[in-house]
């Protein structure tokens, strides 16, 4: 399929349809230190390595806390609302509290090269993989 | 109508879940675990001409003495890319997110939506539409709209 412009939507239509195929993956199954299922978390590929953005408006940074281990990555923090005293409310959707997630990849992640962005309640983490586990070409004779 | 449908949400997927995975109790407990919010697709009559999908914040309401607050959560959203306007009466909230940070990406596991925000509230002719202010920090955007001074109910002597 040839296009005469790039697409700039790709990602995102392919994201869609993944997620509606309603594909149950146990890919990032809870490990008994998790919580729960609280960030939710997509994980893409970028070239060799993987980028996990999560979703976290909100949270006080300092509360926030990554730990990576061999294939696992924990993420743990607080997520705040805090209303003043004597208001009367009329809708109340959003979450708050405590999360503790630890999602256990099935790629070898090198931990020390992670990287992480928090920036506009978007934590972006990219999860390089370690240099022995890159492809090596080989040259024929 | 709207908790009446989350709640059906969560009870849906609480089947969905496999045997062993905790299942959820009481939403809104703030003892229990973190609930996963699924994005609510916004419907319009009019198709957009991209083919990116508009989804509702999840938005708080809560009423101080001088003024309505609206919380709404956009994460993603820059604080250049918010547009807040009132036309009619109507409060408008709209939010975009930079999807160019995701070309060249390929989905591997997804577990929520991405795309725009855009919600809007129909304001009372209680609130003071010339002083509405806004204000946006790590994704959350807090909307004060004070309410216009009215005049006291006065008790009548009767003599």
């Amino acid at each position: 399929m040839i296009t005469a412009f790039t697409e700039p939507f790709d990602a995102l239509l392919n994201l869609q349809r993944a997620l509606e195929s309603h594909r149950e993956s146990d890919w990032m199954e809870d490990l008994t230190t998790s919580q729960g299922p609280f960030p939710p978390i997509n994980v893409f590929q970028q070239g060799n390595d993987l980028l996990a953005i999560i979703e976290l408006p909100g949270v006080e940074k300092s509360s926030l806390q990554i730990q990576a281990k061999e294939n696992t990555i924990r993420i743990s923090g607080k997520k705040a609302i805090s209303y003043p005293d004597g208001v009367s409310v009329h809708r109340r959707e959003r979450i708050s509290g405590e999360f503790d997630r630890t999602l256990s990849l099935p790629v070898q992640v090198d931990p020390d090269r992670i990287k992480a962005e928090y920036r506009d309640g978007i934590l972006a983490l990219s999860l390089p993989r370690p240099e022995r586990d890159k492809p090596r070409t080989i040259t024929i004779n | 109508m709207d908790s009446e449908q989350q709640l059906q949400m969560q009870e849906k997927r609480d089947l969905e879940r496999k045997p062993g995975q905790r299942t959820r109790r009481k939403p809104m407990d703030p003892t229990q675990e973190l609930q996963v919010q699924q994005k609510r697709e916004r419907e319009g009559k009019e198709e957009a001409t991209i083919p990116a999908r508009i989804f509702l914040p999840m938005a708080d309401i809560y009423e101080t003495e001088d003024a309505l607050k609206v919380v709404l959560e956009m994460p993603g959203v820059e604080k250049a890319s918010v547009q807040v306007h009132v036309e009619d009466g109507v409060l408008n909230v709209e939010g975009r997110l930079d999807l160019s940070k995701y070309k060249g990406l390929l989905p591997v596991y997804t577990e929520y939506n991405i795309g725009h925000y855009s919600r809007s509230f129909r304001l009372s002719n209680k609130i003071n539409q010339d002083k509405i202010g806004a204000e946006m920090k790590e994704g959350v955007l807090s909307l004060t709209l004070p309410k216009v001074e009215e005049a006291k109910p006065r008790t009548i002597e009767v003599v």
